[in-house]
């Protein structure tokens, strides 16, 4: 059966949402997924990566450090060992570093950051927002390989797979070293993975105004803290924290844009979010035109509420 | 050292977009351009890199002819050098054919480092700079926030999901630049006066057909119109009401 390589990220062998999905995105065009995994603990992937659709894996060993074009150059190999007809992985750090590699070792067009991807008759079909949003472009593959990233929270995790046949394969090594990482603090999760994502701007006032918006991102639990950039750029919220075109692009199950004015720049990042809440003092801010829900009021008087409530709807469940 | 900063012409990012007649094309019409926001950040470190570590910069773009107007700001901030792979249809090239264009003239200098931006703010592929470096074999380190650099290699840090990521590399390299690298310079007048003096090369690139073919371009559906709950605190048990009976999120 024609096969589809897809790279999949974990943490000691439990494999990242945003891949699962990468995984079920390859599954639902009916091809082989084969799923390429490397690093410590990848070979305890197999059991998740299975279950959510892997007819085969391939674990990468050996290196005593992860190399991007080392792992570009094991991905092409198994592209071309399994004569497989696209390459996917989420549109992670990790999988935007690794596309243009694998493309262009590969020599075919990369297609990044999709929000569909299909196959018909062997040709594959997807489309991607381009412009920061603000339009969506449909393109054909006619490269011999489809190389392709895929948006995270777009595409639904496969379920009730058989055991993969499980293969190693050492790594070819390559020129640069990731020599270390630095964790972030308390595993605080990224925006781009959080289900619940509560973003503060200007609105906030000064650095500390952000302990409101703290404080409603830890009682949804499953929460992570954004933030504009004019907040970032005035140094009260690190970079990392940045929604936006010139920072990450989130989509969500619920948003909440506290003291953001809605910037295009701003939207480009979020609106693709299932739901989407503003609270602004400013009945006409921009950010009111895609926000589902809004509630006109001063940040300080109604977080705290919100909070609470929260909390006890939490309680409760 | 041979220094190369990749450059694009982009449309400014507040620009409203309208799609051409043909239904798969942008209509290129009252758009303003800039240079791409993160390829001022490659500029930036190329001529940081130079005061360093000696050698010249050239600004490369692979665009239409009127891309001088942006390279010669880039000459007045210092670049030594400005090349425009001519081609009208710039625009629809796709990052294939581009990054193998780019490469072919990055040979033909003898460069041995090159800076592109994180992503271009018009496809937003990021994709060129890592293509590039697999096409001409060298090594990579993309959404660069810190780097240091000799004249062999260097160290840098890059931003992930996991945390701040360090990395080490040999040079010949291609590094792409993460807002956080650096605050680009402006103008200064002495520099402005000069760039008047400096030619700007046009060359065509190698022609090479595109691997993708677009069939569609349309503007995304609105958000379905939503509402205001209310005003203040007051309105908070309408939020939740909403968002637990109607939206399902709780
Ligand atoms: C090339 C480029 C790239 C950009 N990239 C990004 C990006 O990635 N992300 C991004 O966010 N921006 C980006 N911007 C900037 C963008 O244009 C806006 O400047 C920025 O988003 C504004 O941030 P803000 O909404 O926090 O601030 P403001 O626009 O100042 O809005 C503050 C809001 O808070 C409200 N407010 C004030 N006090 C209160 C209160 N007590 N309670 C409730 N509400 C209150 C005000 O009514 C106002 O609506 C970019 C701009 C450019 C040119
Ligand atoms: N037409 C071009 N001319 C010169 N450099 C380009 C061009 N397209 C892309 N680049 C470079 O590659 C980077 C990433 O572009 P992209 O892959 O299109 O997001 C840009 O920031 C530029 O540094």
């Amino acid at each position: 059966m024609t096969s589809i390589l897809v790279f999949v990220e974990h943490r000691d062998g439990t494999p990242r949402r945003a891949s699962l999905e990468a995984l079920g995105a390859a599954a639902a065009t009916g091809l082989a997924p084969i799923a390429l995994v490397t690093g410590p603990g990848a070979a305890q992937a197999a059991a998740p990566l299975s279950a959510a659709g892997a007819k085969k894996l391939v674990v990468i060993t050996g290196g005593d450090h992860y190399s991007p074009d080392g792992t570009a150059a094991d991905i092409a190999a198994a592209v071309g060992a399994h004569a497989a007809v696209a390459f996917v992985a989420a549109a992670s750090s990790a999988g935007k570093d690794l596309l243009g590699r694998v493309a262009g070792l590969l020599d075919c067009a990369p297609l990044a950051d999709c929000t569909t991807f299909t196959c018909s008759g062997g040709v594959f079909t997807v489309q991607r927002p381009i412009l920061a949003g603000k339009a969506l472009v449909t393109v054909q593959s006619q490269s011999k390989v489809c190389c392709a990233t895929l948006r995270s929270n777009t595409f639904a995790v496969a379920t009730g797979g058989g055991a993969a046949e499980v293969t190693t394969v050492a790594t070819k090594g390559g020129k640069v070293k990731v020599t270390g990482v630095a964790a972030k603090g308390d595993a605080k999760l990224d925006v781009k993975e959080a289900a619940v994502v509560v973003s503060g701007g200007r609105g906030l006032r000064e650095a500390a105004g952000f302990k409101i918006v703290e404080d409603l991102a830890a009682a949804f639990g499953n929460a992570a803290v954004g933030a504009s950039r004019a907040v970032v750029d005035s140094h009260w919220r690190p970079h990392s924290e940045q929604v936006g075109q010139t920072g990450k692009t989130v989509a969500p199950q619920l948003y909440v844009a506290v003291g953001i004015s809605g910037a295009i720049q701003h939207l480009a990042g979020m609106r693709t979010s299932k739901v989407i809440v503003a609270i602004n003092k400013d009945a006409a801010a921009p950010i009111f035109k895609v926000a589902d829900y809004g509630i006109v009021g001063d940040a300080f008087e109604v977080l705290p509420a919100l909070t609470e409530a929260v909390k006890q709807a939490k309680a409760a469940n | 050292m041979k220094i190369i900063a990749c450059v694009k012409r982009v449309p400014l990012t507040d620009a409203l977009v309208k799609v051409s007649a043909d239904g798969a094309s942008i209509d290129p019409t009252g758009l303003v351009y800039s240079l791409s926001f993160y390829d001022d950040l490659a500029v930036e470190e190329a001529l940081k890199t130079k005061e360093k570590l000696g050698g010249e910069v050239t600004v490369l773009t692979l665009g239409a002819s009127d891309a001088s107007k942006e390279l010669r700001e880039c000459l007045a901030k210092g670049a030594d050098h400005a090349t425009i792979l001519l081609d009208p249809a710039w625009a629809a090239r796709d990052a294939r054919s581009t990054a193998k264009a780019l490469a072919t003239r990055i040979l033909e200098l003898g460069a041995e480092l090159v800076f592109c931006g994180r992503v271009a703010t018009d496809r937003d592929q990021s994709a060129v700079g890592t293509m590039l470096s697999s096409y001409l074999g060298w090594s990579c380190v993309t959404d660069v926030t810190k780097l240091e650099l000799t004249a062999t290699g260097g160290t840098a840090e890059r931003e992930t999901e996991a945390g701040i990521e360090t990395l080490a590399f040999s040079l010949p390299a291609v590094i792409t630049c993460d807002k956080g690298l650096n605050e680009p310079r402006l103008a200064g007048l002495k520099g402005i006066m000069a760039a008047k003096k400096k030619t700007i090369d046009e060359t065509k690139p190698v022609d090479i057909e595109s691997a993708v073919k677009v069939l569609k371009v349309e503007l995304p559906a609105a958000r379905k119109a939503g509402r205001i709950v209310g005003q203040g605190a007051a309105a908070v048990p309408a939020l939740m009401d909403a968002l637990r009976n109607e939206a399902k999120v709780l």
